[in-house]
């Protein structure tokens, strides 16, 4: 067990957000947070390395209580990957470097630029490397955000949102990257999704958020379709198609393809259930 | 160890020393000018000779006394007050995520200055004797500078509390500068309106900012406080880098931003107070240097900081050397001459728009 989180409450000024949320987290494991848009998601990953503190709760990284370690030392064992970085007039290689700082005393050593050197190629980004960040595309960017977190050899990684600003391609090269590499060193990935598909691809385990508590936790098996229609309020249709896992929304559509009038129900969703 | 066995990057390194080797050749630029500048003047002194004095081979008597009782000092307080703005301006830039932000675009000089004349005018610390220069008298320099100070610091809060409220937006926080100087300035003429006549002139004559005002004993306390504050920033360079990278991502990496946030504007506070109680103000240096250091090395604060450091003495040096020149045999205080300079390129930057 690498993290654990106990009774964790997070409050905004004086609106409820978190409420008891309790799990745990092992070595090599892919956890993937989901939940409709400000069920908190964010939040929790934003707790979990104090980047925000919880109103009240315990988080235990590799057996210590994270509010008796120093900045610098959580930055040592949990990276973090925020859905937004700022750019500006500096290299690829600078930026990735930086993830280094928990570990930087005066200044850089040979190492540093060792470790950075090999994650470029380890992420297959060499060509980025003398690129101005500020140049760069959203999913370029993201790749050099991720490297910064790798390099930062942490224990944990807490990913918001990793794919969202992704094409396809890269929302699977960059899963599979962060996959083979949570294989090869047993760290632990959190991360917050939107898209189910893809967390069932890559994920071992879900938390599913509803009403500032975890709705229900556990391995694939409880990604059912009744648990995200209540989750996200949509009714959904779970299939294989050629063994991968799919969940798609109830359609609107009729069998030709054809959109049909947009029904809605007596709240005033568009959604309704398919008899 | 993830990624143990990577090779050393030969071309990030090259690219790296191309920066230091714009930086050494910044340094030794400045000590030519410095040479440059203490050549020049009513007296012109060859170059050499003024190499001889400065190492301490004595040349004639007459020009060991101008040397080193006028034009030295001078010399140097311009380029410890062009560094000291810079440094500021560079940290601020960065903390305020706002390419526009500068102690005096801020507001932060006008601040001083209005401390420095309700210093002068209230605890009659300064009065001015004759019209001829550096006849404004700081009686007590230190009460001046605690005064200047006090006001920079309230200034300062209340940018920081503004950046804080409307933290997205860079515009809120030039305005909000804008009315600050504005504030201050009134302040200034209204108490200026009271004042007799002697302090009238030294109020008038302080706002000029002359760095030909500063004799030894500034020239060391302004350049031990400028010292301190380039340490603390060059120290902190990593943490400034992840801050530029946005505050989660700074947090993410162990820095804890918020105190960053605070101790960097208080120390940019406090070199700006002391230059301004000493010198006067001296706009848009703190502003200039940083873009065209980023213009020439690159954003990454490493290089930054110190390249913006070097960059504030090469320009206020230069300037002050044709402020002496440009319509002698008169003086020109540096800051008129740096305002005509700045503002077209503060509003250059305003139509690049705010990309850094």
């Amino acid at each position: 067990m690498i993290l654990n989180v106990d009774e964790l409450k997070f409050m905004y000024r004086n609106k409820g957000i978190l409420d008891e949320i309790a799990f745990s987290i092992n070595e090599g494991e892919i956890v993937a947070i989901l939940g409709p848009n400000g069920v908190g998601k964010t939040t929790l990953l934003k707790c979990l390395n104090r980047i925000l503190v919880p109103k009240q709760g315990v988080v235990s990284v590799c057996g210590d209580m994270i509010d008796s370690l120093e900045l610098m030392e959580i930055a040592r064992r949990i990276g973090y990957v925020p859905q937004r970085v700022e750019t500006g007039r500096l290299t690829g290689f600078d930026a990735v470097l930086l993830g280094r700082r928990p570990h930087i005393g005066w200044d850089v050593s040979e190492k540093d630029l060792r470790i950075v050197e090999s994650a470029f190629r380890t992420f297959g980004i060499n060509h980025l490397r003398l690129h101005y960040i500020d140049e760069m595309s959203g999913g370029e960017l993201q790749m050099i955000a991720i490297a910064r977190a790798f390099v930062q050899e942490p224990k944990i990684l807490l990913l918001d949102e990793p794919t969202s600003a992704l094409d396809l391609k890269n929302q699977i090269e960059i899963l599979h990257r962060i996959n083979s590499i949570v294989e090869e060193h047993n760290i632990a990935v959190v991360m917050t999704m939107h898209d189910l598909n893809t967390a069932l691809r890559y994920a071992d385990r879900f938390i599913l958020l509803k009403d500032q508590s975890i709705h229900i936790c556990g391995d694939r098996s409880v990604i059912t379709a009744d648990e995200i229609e209540a989750v996200y309020g949509v009714p959904v249709m779970i299939g294989e198609l050629a063994g991968v896992t799919c969940v798609i929304p109830q359609c609107l559509c009729n069998g030709n393809g054809k959109k049909k009038k947009i029904p809605t129900d007596e709240e005033g969703s568009t959604y309704v259930r398919n008899s | 160890m993830h990624f143990a066995d990577g090779e050393l990057p030969e071309d990030y390194l090259k690219y790296t020393h191309r920066k230091v080797i714009w930086i050494l050749g910044g340094i030794g630029v400045l000590f030519l000018l410095l040479i440059l500048s203490i050549s020049v003047g009513a007296v012109s002194i060859p170059p050499y000779e003024v190499f001889m004095t400065l190492i301490g081979q004595n040349v004639t008597d007459k020009w060991d006394r101008i040397i080193w009782n006028i034009r030295l000092p001078q010399a140097l307080a311009a380029i410890i007050c062009g560094a000291g703005l810079a440094v500021a301006g560079v940290a601020m830039q960065s903390i305020l995520r706002n390419p526009l932000a500068s102690p005096f675009t801020l507001g932060i000089s006008n601040a001083g200055a209005f401390g420095a004349a309700v210093a002068i005018i209230f605890l009659g610390t300064g009065r001015m004797t004759s019209t001829t220069a550096g006849a404004v008298i700081i009686n007590n320099p230190y009460l001046t500078t605690i005064s200047a100070f006090v006001f920079c610091m309230l200034a300062t809060i209340a940018i920081i509390a503004i950046a804080k409220i409307k933290a997205s937006s860079p515009e809120v926080v030039i305005l909000a500068g804008v009315a600050l100087s504005s504030l201050f300035t009134a302040g200034v003429m209204f108490l200026q309106y009271f004042s007799d006549d002697a302090q009238l002139a030294a109020v008038v004559h302080w706002t000029f900012g002359d760095v030909g005002r500063a004799g030894w004993s500034e020239v060391i306390f302004m350049g031990i406080i400028v010292i301190i504050a380039c340490i603390y920033f060059i120290a902190n360079r990593w943490n400034y880098n992840a801050m530029d990278a946005g505050d989660e991502t700074a947090k993410g990496l162990g820095v804890n931003v918020e105190r960053l946030r605070n101790v960097g504007m208080i120390v940019a506070a406090l070199v700006t107070a002391v230059l301004v109680s000493f010198l006067g103000v001296i706009g848009f240096v703190g502003l200039v240097c940083p873009h065209m250091t980023r213009r020439i090395i690159g954003d990454e604060q490493r290089y930054l900081i110190p390249g913006s450091i070097v960059m504030g003495g090469v320009l206020l040096l230069a300037s002050d050397t044709v402020a002496r020149l440009i319509v002698a045999p008169y003086v020109l205080p540096v800051a008129i001459l740096t305002a005509f300079m700045g503002a077209p390129i503060f509003i250059y930057l305003l139509l690049r728009g705010y990309h850094r």
